[in-house]
């Protein structure tokens, strides 16, 4: 395997033939003849009348590099067709990078004028102005306390650029965002995780919910909010949401058909 | 004596705004010429040749949302919140709902033949705002006309005339 990758990292993989493998920062991945066509080639396929392919993405820890793409996380390298097709690294890592689209759940540190300064588990405070909520003006200031959780979204998040939030969307309209109840628990589990949980269909998620009411914020930066009517219930759904990082289906059945027989 | 005074003035003051009536043509255009010989003097330029921009199939994207479809983050289950659970069938099913809609239209409140039934009775009571007061009147008349054809003459008659009475002596 070691030789294996010494020519990985020098000559480059088809990418196609390491999907769902691990790949480490510095691996090149090839990509098929079309992607890394110059602008002449591009003219002639269109000329030749052949449909243009969609744009491959090139998604979280892969990095444009010449020919292909270079690994800069170490993961699982994921692919999806349809489109243009995406490749992308799942990694299992705990720091939260903001990116601009995420949605958060950021914790409010300070106020400072016009801008509330918020943690939301990166590596700088992100800023969030008292107009960007719904219904705010300059007159009517949302009430917003320093210790509140805030469910937001960025809007701006570049690298050595302190990232902005905000609550609402382009219209206007708040649609969900903005400040989480008084009570709850929150907690952290790993990104990959929640990008588990956040998948469509998810099981986990579908399992608990036939328990009992419950309600349930989770944030991209690796923060879940829970609230079910009682303090016990909480907890059970915390209990079981953190387990399940490490648990396989099997026995996350064991352990909810446990539950739901009390 | 007082040409050699207005030579002595410096160009800059020459140039303010409360000087410029002042002055004739010739050393308006003279001014602005030297103007803008400043300013091309002081713009410069990168003498490098062209960038040349490859367009590339490749876009870079630094967020998951865009490469799994991840759903939208708040969730309420069993009517917890009713307002959460509202709100995720609405944010889950973006794409499945513009489908939809194109397939059937929006239910509407009132059907179209509500609406009819409505405007026909509409129409007349409208139609009496734009309608003289006298004009209303006779078609108030019209209908009461027909109200006497049909027998007894109950109502006692609003319309009667008032008449001045004579004292009786």
């Amino acid at each position: 395997m070691a030789v294996e990758r010494g020519t990985a990292a020098e000559r480059g993989t088809p990418a196609e033939t390491l999907v769902g493998q691990v790949v480490l920062p510095g691996d090149l991945l090839l990509l098929p003849a079309h992607y890394d066509e110059d602008a002449e080639g591009e003219r002639l396929r269109l000329s030749a009348g052949a449909a243009p392919l969609g744009r491959l993405l090139c998604g979280p820890g892969l990095k444009r590099s010449g020919a292909g793409l270079l690994v800069t996380t170490c993961g699982l390298l994921r692919h999806r067709p349809g489109g243009g097709g995406a490749y992308w690294v799942d990694s299992q890592q705990k720091r939260y990078v903001p990116v601009k689209g995420d949605h958060v759940i950021g914790i409010v540190t300070a106020k400072a004028g016009d801008v509330f300064r918020l943690d939301v588990g990166g590596s700088e405070p992100a800023s969030l102005s008292y107009l960007a909520f719904e219904g705010a003006t300059k007159r009517n200031r949302p009430n917003v306390q320093v210790g509140d959780l805030i469910y937001g979204q960025f809007v701006v998040a570049n690298k050595d650029m302190e990232p902005e939030m905000v609550c609402i969307d382009s219209s206007g309209k708040s649609s969900g965002m903005g400040i989480i109840g008084q009570d709850g628990f929150l907690f952290k589990v790993s990104l990959g995780l929640i990008r588990k949980l956040l998948a469509p269909k998810c099981e986990i998620i579908q399992e608990l919910s036939q328990l009992y009411p419950f309600e349930l914020v989770i944030g991209m930066n690796g923060r879940i909010w829970v609230k079910a009517k009682t303090v016990q219930q909480t907890l059970i759904i915390v209990n079981i949401l953190e387990a399940c990082e490490y648990m396989t289906g099997e026995q996350r059945k064991q352990a909810l058909a446990k539950l739901s027989g009390n | 004596m007082a040409g050699e005074v207005k030579t002595k003035l410096s160009k800059n003051l020459l140039r303010m705004k409360f000087m410029q009536r002042g002055l004739d043509s010739q050393t308006k255009k003279q001014l602005e010429e030297e103007e803008k010989k400043i300013i091309s003097e002081e713009h410069w330029y990168l003498d490098v040749p062209d960038l040349k921009e490859k367009e590339s199939c490749i876009i870079e994207e630094r967020s998951f949302l865009r490469c799994e479809d991840l759903v939208y983050g708040r969730m309420s289950f069993k009517g917890f919140n009713p307002e959460i659970e509202k709100l995720m069938i609405q944010m889950n099913s973006k794409c499945k709902e513009e489908e939809i809609e194109e397939n059937d239209k929006m239910e509407a409140d009132v059907s179209d033949e509500e609406m009819a039934r409505r405007y026909e009775t509409l129409v007349g009571t409208i139609g009496k705002k734009f309608l003289r007061k006298r004009d209303q009147r006779v078609l108030k008349d019209d209908d009461e006309d027909e109200d006497d054809e049909e027998g007894n003459n109950t109502k006692p008659s609003k319309r009667a005339k008032k008449m001045f009475l004579k004292p009786q002596d």
